[in-house]
C-alpha cells in the first residue's frame, strides 16, 4: 500500500495486508496520535488495510506555545 | 468492530473510554461532551455572545463549528501572526471556514501593527512562542472588551491541558496551577471570562471531529513549535496513555476535582491597570506594552545603526 504521512508530506510503501495499528507502530506513531484515512473514511486501529490501498496517516499532535491560559489552540 | 451505541460498523476507537463509534454516533458523542462541559462548568450564560479565538487549526475550528451547531451566538477572532507562509495559510483557511458558514470573523494582522511574531521575536530575542502568547492574550482581551463580548472561548483540548499540568507540576508553578481551570472569571474590568469547552476532548477526538465534519484546517505544524517543551510533555503523556488508556483524562480530572480548589482558594492579588494601554497589568506596564516598547526601541536602534 502507498502511504502519505502528514504534515511531513512523506511517502512510504508498505507491502501486504496489514492491521492499521501495526502500520502506525511501524511508522513510529503512538496510539491515538494519528488518524488513518482511506478516501473519505477513517480506519480504526483494529481495522485492516489492503495491499492496494492508498492511505493517508495524519498526525493529530499540535502545540508550541507553553499552553498559556488564554491563548488560542 | 461495531459501534458501541448503535452496532453499525465503527470508524473510531476511543481506548480511554473503551468505546467504538460509527460516524453519526461519534458526532453525537462529541457534541454532547462539549454541551455537558459548557453546562457543568457554567461557561456561557443564556444569551451571551461568544468570541471564539480561531487559529485555523483543527481544535479552534472544531470548537467554532460545534458551538455554532449547538446554537450559540458566535463570532470568530483570528490573529494573523506574521509567521511567514504558515500564517498566510492559517488566515486563508479561517476566512474560508467563516465565509462558507456565514459566520462573522474579526481578523487582526499583527504585521499591520508592526508586530509580526517573527519580527518581534527576532528583535527582542525572546522565544517566539513567548512573544506570540503575550500578543494573543492582549488582543483577545482588548477586542472582546471593545466589541462587547463577555466571554472568549479557546480550543484548548485535553492533551493541551494535561501537558500544561505536567509542566506546571514538574516545576511546581503554584500561581499557574491555581489558575489552571476550564473557566477563568475576570479579575479586572478589562478582562473577560475565558473558557475551554474542549478541555475533556482529546487531540485525536478533535481531529476526528474536524475530519468527519469536512473542516479544512491547517495540518502543518507551526514552524516555531519545533522542539517546543510542550510537545515533549505531550509525547511523555502519550507513552503513558499507550500502556494505561485514560491516564491523561484521569490526571487532569483528578487535579481539577481534588487539588485545584485548594490552590485556587489562596488569595490572589488583583491586577492593576497598565499605564500604556489600560489593560490589566502586574506592574506599571502590562507584558504586551513592555514587549511593544522593547520592539520599538530595538527597531529604532537597528535603523540608526543602518543594519
Amino acid at each position: 500500500m502507498r502511504i502519505t504521512i502528514l504534515p511531513q508530506r512523506k511517502h512510504v510503501e508498505v507491502a501486504g495486508r496489514r492491521r492499521a495499528a501495526d502500520v502506525l507502530r511501524e511508522l513510529g506513531f503512538l496510539p491515538g496520535t494519528a488518524m488513518v484515512i482511506r478516501g473519505d473514511e477513517l480506519v480504526p486501529e483494529s481495522g485492516m488495510l489492503e495491499a492496494d490501498d492508498e492511505i493517508e496517516v495524519r498526525s493529530v499532535i499540535s502545540g508550541g506555545a507553553p499552553c498559556a491560559a488564554d491563548g488560542t489552540a | 468492530m461495531k459501534c458501541t451505541r448503535c452496532k453499525a460498523p465503527a470508524e473510531v476507537q476511543l481506548r480511554q473510554h473503551n468505546t467504538n463509534f460509527c460516524r453519526a454516533c461519534f458526532l453525537f458523542y462529541f457534541k454532547r461532551q462539549v454541551e455537558r462541559a459548557i453546562d457543568k462548568e457554567r461557561m456561557v450564560a443564556p444569551g451571551e455572545a461568544v468570541l471564539v479565538a480561531v487559529s485555523g487549526g483543527k481544535d479552534s475550528l472544531a470548537l467554532w463549528d460545534v458551538l455554532h451547531d449547538l446554537g450559540y451566538q458566535t463570532s470568530g477572532l483570528h490573529l494573523s501572526l506574521g509567521i511567514g507562509t504558515y500564517s498566510d495559510v492559517s488566515t486563508d483557511k479561517t476566512v474560508a471556514f467563516a465565509a462558507a458558514r456565514g459566520l462573522p470573523l474579526i481578523t487582526v494582522r499583527l504585521a499591520e501593527d508592526g508586530l509580526a511574531v517573527n519580527d518581534v521575536a527576532g528583535l527582542t530575542r525572546r522565544p517566539a512562542c513567548s512573544a506570540c502568547g503575550t500578543m494573543k492574550r492582549h488582543y483577545f482581551d482588548q477586542l472582546a472588551v471593545d466589541r462587547g463580548f463577555p466571554v472568549v472561548a479557546t480550543g484548548h483540548n485535553l492533551d493541551d491541558e494535561a501537558a500544561r499540568l505536567l509542566g506546571n507540576v514538574l516545576h511546581w508553578q503554584m500561581p499557574y496551577l491555581a489558575r489552571q481551570r476550564p473557566v477563568l472569571e475576570p479579575t479586572h474590568a478589562r478582562f473577560v471570562r475565558k473558557v475551554k469547552p474542549l478541555f475533556r476532548i482529546s487531540e485525536y477526538e478533535a481531529a476526528v471531529y474536524a475530519f468527519m465534519r469536512g473542516i479544512d484546517y491547517v495540518v502543518d505544524e507551526c514552524p516555531n513549535a519545533v522542539g517546543a517543551t510542550q510537545l515533549v510533555y505531550k509525547d511523555m503523556l502519550n507513552r503513558l496513555e499507550a500502556v494505561s488508556p485514560g491516564s491523561k483524562l484521569t490526571f487532569l480530572q483528578d487535579f481539577l476535582a481534588r487539588a485545584q480548589p485548594a490552590l485556587a482558594s489562596a488569595p490572589e492579588a488583583p491586577p492593576s491597570t497598565c499605564a500604556g494601554c489600560g489593560q490589566p497589568a502586574f506592574g506599571e506596564l502590562c507584558g504586551f506594552c513592555r514587549l511593544v516598547r522593547e520592539t520599538e526601541t530595538k527597531r529604532e536602534r537597528r535603523a540608526a545603526s543602518g543594519r
